[in-house]
């Protein structure tokens, strides 16, 4: 199959949906700019023209408004942020009124809404550019958040995203966005709530979301190396998410390393060692580990940065533990996950 | 372009057609908040009221320049602006109840109060939450072509509101055919308009979007809806937005059926001088007065209407209670 970068199926995924749907299009603060955020909303102007794929004046709240009203009259709105910081000032009408509209109108109108934003990491972004708020999200009720970590997903969660009648936040990972990977040409959808098994294992579950699964499939590679059979599960959608996916694997190994590059307190990962715990306690044979960020800030020094993100050495270590028993819990750790020739991420670099 | 202009010259009187739809939705909103304010003690009402009395000709002359097909989006005080437009009684009541026959299946309550059908595209209770959806609304029928267009009404406190600036903003750089209407009421619950804004001007603050601002007397229903007629045909028209101030007077407390002025907060005197310039009973002698219609026609609505509430209440009081499924149904 054909192979696109992440960034480009989006581009694609956006333009598919807006050919099958005349009511989609596309606003947000810099969308037909010459950069075209990263080159995701690009092939959408071109192909659409501005009267689809129009700029906004920065008004983050009330834009997201202006697309809940455009929402409840039937359109699809795609409403994008360059950075998923940019939504803590759109709260108020994401979740007073985007994830309540449906709910407060006894299910009269609903708000299909798209708002995709991207979490930025590395090259000194700091604290307000980098932040992975999908537990903000998730905790509440009326949105749906997904977070694809591979090119296929990309294309077709925004697509089932856009094509959804509720509001659904799309966060992608900048990290992610020059990985590519087989994409089927045709338009297609991946089911929202639905997550994926990446790599079967037999003895510890690696439950990753967005990057963390690049990094997970990597501890898993070097956790093969040294006897260790590490599944992983992909979750690709945090709300709704797919219990019953991470209870079949948690079942299977018995053991569980949830890998999130957030927070850790009330972070996704706490839910989804909660709902280990209350399904398949039965099952484990360890107790639950969590790999996160630490609880502070991003840092902008290059030295400090590869202290905070926890990568695929953390995530195998974990692994480590669990399997062998040992007493110490891993969080953030200085040691760097292992070179690789073909290494896309190491070649990143600034200005963004 | 006119920007901005206080007390329009009203320009002359309505026909009779008009006078009897002004009557009748006035009418309409004040006794049906007459008779929550009757019903509101029993205790059976459970769910905060933000009554409109004294300022129902804001709704009346706002909706009755509104074609059916266009949008109300609302507030916390949604009762008149529901009325006004339509909305059924026996929907409204029955989601006063909390049944599951209400508007919103009893889900919503007085301050989400909808009907998509007629054009009431929901209430937010939170202040100037749906002025962004209104404008999204207007974009929508850009956008597609349609005619409809949007009413954004909202308080005098909505005006303090980042929101409010990011709404007429784009609005008025995309000319949206939307239409935003503060009801000024002075009070954003017990706080006066001068304690929280340096300059009684709400509306010139239209100029520094380049849209018209236009302050219009709220007891005086002809001349809102003048205003109305005037500021839905600019956005019809592809002219683009404009913001009506409508000055008008809360009677009861911001929130239930009692009156508060003795609170402190008000006075009984003030209460009084908007009361002696009550909308109805100012648009009731009018149109005696011109002969626009006679005695007898205005007893038959409100005759008509007095039926129509007490069916309303009981269809409310004796309807279902919502069930779990209700609970956990509509989310997404």
């Amino acid at each position: 199959m054909r192979e696109l970068k992440y960034s480009q199926a989006l581009d694609e995924g956006l333009c598919q949906a807006m050919a099958a749907d005349p009511g989609v299009f596309v606003l947000g603060v810099g969308v037909d700019d010459p950069k075209g955020i990263f080159g995701t909303t690009l092939g959408a102007l071109k192909r659409f023209g501005p009267g689809r794929v129009f700029d906004t004046p920065l008004a983050e709240n009330g834009l997201t408004g202006v697309a809940i009203g455009a929402a409840i009259e039937g359109m699809r709105p795609v409403l994008v942020h360059a950075r998923n910081d940019f939504l803590l000032l759109t709260m108020d009408q994401l979740v007073n009124h985007a994830a309540k509209w449906r709910y407060m109108c006894g299910g009269k109108l609903s708000v299909p809404l798209t708002v995709r934003a991207i979490i930025g990491r590395g090259w000194g972004q700091a604290a307000q550019h980098s932040q992975s708020l999908q537990s903000l999200f998730m905790h509440v009720p009326g949105l749906k958040l997904v977070m694809p970590s591979t090119a296929y997903d990309a294309k077709g969660l925004l697509i089932a995203a856009i094509e959804d009648e509720s509001p659904v936040i799309v966060l992608e990972h900048r990290w992610l966005y020059d990985h590519a990977g087989p994409v089927p040409e045709e338009h297609y959808r991946v089911p929202l709530g639905k997550a994926a098994v990446v790599r079967d294992g037999a003895d510890v579950s690696i439950i990753a979301i967005s990057h963390m699964v690049v990094e997970a499939k990597k501890a898993a590679e070097s956790l093969q190396t040294e006897g260790i059979d590490a599944e992983v599960v992909d979750l690709r959608s945090l709300a709704p998410l797919d219990v019953p996916a991470i209870v079949a694997s948690v079942r299977k190994t018995g053991r569980v390393v949830v890998a999130d590059h957030a927070w850790r307190t009330c972070g996704a990962s706490a839910e989804i060692a909660a709902l280990v715990v209350e399904h398949a306690f039965e099952s484990l044979r360890a107790p639950v580990r969590r790999v996160t960020l630490k609880d502070a800030p991003t840092p902008c020094a290059a030295p400090l940065e590869k202290l905070y993100y926890p990568g695929a050495s953390d995530i195998a270590a974990a692994c480590r533990d669990l399997v062998y028993g040992a007493k110490t819990q891993t969080a953030a750790s200085p040691v760097e996950s292992r070179p690789r020739a073909k290494d896309v991420e190491r070649e990143f670099q600034g200005p963004f | 372009m006119s920007i901005s202009s206080s007390s329009p010259h009203r320009t002359g009187r309505v026909n009779s057609a008009v006078a009897l739809d002004l009557y009748s939705r006035l009418l309409r909103t004040r006794r049906v908040e007459e008779k929550i304010v009757e019903l509101y003690p029993q205790q059976e009402m459970k769910c905060p009221t933000h009554l409109s009395l004294g300022q129902e000709a804001a709704a009346a002359g706002v909706c009755a320049a509104l074609r059916q097909t266009d949008r109300v989006y609302s507030t916390h005080r949604c009762h008149a602006h529901y009325l006004a437009k339509g909305g059924g009684l026996k929907q409204m009541f029955a989601e006063l109840y909390g049944r599951q026959t209400g508007c919103a299946k009893g889900k919503g309550g007085s301050m989400h109060l909808v009907q998509p059908e007629l054009g009431l595209m929901g209430a937010s209770a939170i202040v100037g939450g749906s002025l962004p959806i209104a404008v999204g609304s207007a974009l929508a029928a850009q956008l597609q072509g349609k005619d409809w267009i949007a009413a954004a009404f909202f308080g005098d406190g909505a005006v303090e509101e980042g929101v409010f600036h990011e709404s007429l903003n784009f609005a008025a750089l995309r000319r949206l055919p939307v239409v935003f209407v503060c009801e000024n009421n002075f009070f954003a619950t017990h706080s006066h308009q001068s304690a929280r804004q340096p300059a009684d001007n709400i509306y010139q603050r239209a100029a520094a979007y380049s849209m018209p601002g236009v302050r219009v007397e709220g007891s005086d229903v002809v001349a809102v809806y003048e205003a109305a007629v005037a500021a839905a045909h600019r956005a019809r028209s592809g002219e683009g937005p404009t913001l009506l101030e409508i000055r008008a007077y809360r009677w009861k407390e911001h929130v239930g059926p009692n009156f508060d002025y003795s609170m402190g907060y008000r006075t009984k005197e003030e209460l009084d001088d908007w009361m002696a310039r009550c909308p109805l009973r100012l648009f009731e002698e009018e149109v005696l007065a011109q002969a626009l219609c006679d005695k007898a026609q205005l007893e038959r609505i409100e005759k008509a209407l007095s039926e129509e509430i007490q069916e309303a209440v009981l269809f409310g009081q004796q309807g279902p209670d919502p069930t779990f499924h209700d609970l956990i149904d509509d989310v997404y």
